[in-house]
């Protein structure tokens, strides 16, 4: 059974093509990312998911009901996080939260157990202004609020964009807590790194959905041998290592360069490489692709 | 001993107060000239405060700084001539044109006619847009966006340049092929000093220090750091740090 199901939706702004027409579908109980960096169209599709957008074409159903013609259904069962931060900044965690329990027609005690340690974490602040809270308590309010009707469906827009560290990883477990209740989940990110955390991902480019799949599936995916390598000074060797026969591509990644290569080739032909150039090899070593690199080698070959 | 000409940022318990609480404490590091410098903390451990000060825009409360040479009590106006800075989010007028980005940032910096022109032709060339030189920077794809926002904060050819979350939002490709620009400069002798939420941008620094608090609580390669707290990436090595401490 689906949770939400897309059949080429598509949408345009005057010349530009926002979301393409695109299908796809997001079972029952499932944490579904989409990914891809700004200007993809992640935003423009959870618009229409959210009922607040018109597709120009196609038709999507969320808990089997249309996003145009039931909008008054799924604005009930679905939690919405947008993007920017949309709570009254000047009303306290406490009132906001009352008020979007008061429009649902719910009670905050209700779902305390859903929101569970999220609201525990904000409750010594509740008396404070949602103005006055930092990036990552902001968060967690809206969270918190998005769920105070037990929705059947949470849909949140870069929910992580701007937050640290701690508070993102502690943002992904809440979410993975709150899918165990049985709430479907389609969260959107710029982040490739968070890809990991979820159950199907749709990789996203210039209004396309260029990759889906598990993570670990696109990662299989990936068919070019790619070795991660690390020298001195790895401007330099990538410099050098560019003149490499069979080379597919090369770039940073982290503390090491990812070197792709159209075909089989040794560890010991990429050091006598680098050493017949003068570049001092430290590690190299046969890896698996990660999301960033399988996203790369969509974009320029897919 | 180093060289102290090849020092571009040096700071030795640098301490910014507000009332009774303390923003920034005891601030001690020194980066190298060329060296890409990763400056992370959580929200609220105090970076701002440490990075206006090494800006020249605002006064410590005690301690030494310099930066490029200067010193960050009385020469506050030449550090700000002497450093570039980029943050992927507000970096160039989307409205204007490529050649009238570099014209008002070059008028900004104090370049005169001659010497705008001059930038101009050179960035044009040096990354190739000539077929844009005349769109307005909304039309232009972003990668090139970001090679030019990187080029107009170096128009006055700083000694050292703030990049705050420099790949923030940007597809996998532009962002790895940016990193490479930041390597090429650097391997120019440019600083860069890189402040960011993302952890994998940490990765891609020579050297890290880490905030919480106020207070720097670890400085090192990434490599270094990983194996000191043993953990496989700087996002775990923040996570150890910020844990039982604020995580607002």
């Amino acid at each position: 059974m689906s949770a939400i199901a897309v059949n080429g939706i598509s949408k345009n702004f005057g010349e530009i093509q926002a979301v393409k027409p695109m299908s796809f579908s997001v079972k029952e109980g499932e944490l579904f990312g989409l990914i891809g960096p700004d200007g993809a169209g992640k935003t423009t599709l959870i618009k229409i998911l959210v009922t607040v957008l018109k597709p120009d074409s196609g038709f999507a159903t969320i808990d089997h009901h249309d996003v145009v013609k039931d909008y008054h259904y799924i604005r009930n069962i679905i939690g919405y996080m947008p993007g920017k931060f949309a709570l009254y900044q000047d009303l306290s965690i406490e009132e906001n939260m009352k008020f979007f329990a008061d429009v649902f027609g719910t009670k905050l005690e209700d779902n305390l157990e859903l929101m569970g340690d999220i609201y525990k974490q904000i409750e010594p602040f509740k008396k404070r202004r949602a103005g006055q809270l930092s990036g990552g308590m902001k968060q967690k309010l809206a969270l918190c609020c998005a769920l105070i009707h037990r929705p059947k469906i949470l849909i949140l827009d870069e929910p992580t964009t701007g937050v640290d560290a701690v508070s993102r990883k502690e943002f992904w477990n809440m979410l993975q807590h709150i899918r165990t209740q049985g709430i479907s989940i389609l969260v959107s990110t710029p982040y490739m790194d968070e890809a990991a955390k979820c159950d199907r991902i749709a990789l996203m480019q210039d209004g396309s959905i260029i990759a889906l799949d598990t993570p670990q599936a696109i990662r299989d995916s990936f068919t070019y041998p790619i070795f991660g390598i690390r020298g001195a000074n790895n401007y330099h060797l990538i410099e050098k290592m560019k003149s490499f026969p069979h080379l597919r591509s090369i770039y940073p990644s982290g503390e090491f360069a990812h070197l792709v290569m159209n075909q089989e080739i040794t560890l010991q032909e990429i050091e006598d490489f680098a050493a017949k150039s003068g570049e001092k090899l430290i590690e190299s070593k046969l890896i698996k692709a990660d999301i960033e690199d399988c996203f790369i080698e969509m974009m320029q070959h897919g | 001993m180093v060289n102290q000409e090849n020092i571009a940022v040096k700071a030795k318990q640098l301490t910014r107060k507000f009332g009774d609480f303390i923003a920034t404490k005891e601030l001690t590091l020194e980066v190298k000239k060329g060296e890409i410098f990763g400056f992370l903390g959580a929200n609220g451990a105090g970076k701002t405060t440490a990075m206006r000060m090494l800006c020249g825009l605002l006064k410590p409360s005690s301690g030494e700084a310099t930066v490029a040479g200067f010193d960050v009590y009385k020469e506050a106006e030449k550090i700000k001539k002497n450093i570039g800075y980029m943050s992927q989010k507000f970096s160039l007028y989307e409205d204007l044109k490529v050649t009238e980005n570099i014209s008002l940032f070059g008028g900004i910096y104090g370049l005169n006619r001659k010497e705008i022109k001059l930038k101009t032709q050179n960035i044009i060339e040096d990354l190739n847009l000539h077929s844009v030189a005349n769109k307005l920077v909304r039309a232009i794809p972003l990668g090139w966006k970001q090679k030019l926002a990187f080029a107009v904060a170096q128009v006055h050819d700083p000694k050292i340049i703030f990049l705050d979350e420099p790949t923030g939002g940007v597809d996998p490709l532009t962002r790895r092929q940016f990193w490479n620009e930041i390597y090429a400069s650097a391997d120019r002798g440019l600083t860069i000093f890189v402040t960011t939420h993302y952890m994998d941008e940490a990765e891609y620094c020579h050297r890290v220090s880490i905030m919480v608090d106020g207070e720097v609580k670890a400085l090192g390669t990434p490599r270094e750091l990983k194996n000191q707290y043993q953990v496989n990436s700087m996002d775990d090595v923040f996570t150890e740090l910020a844990r039982g401490t604020s995580t607002k």
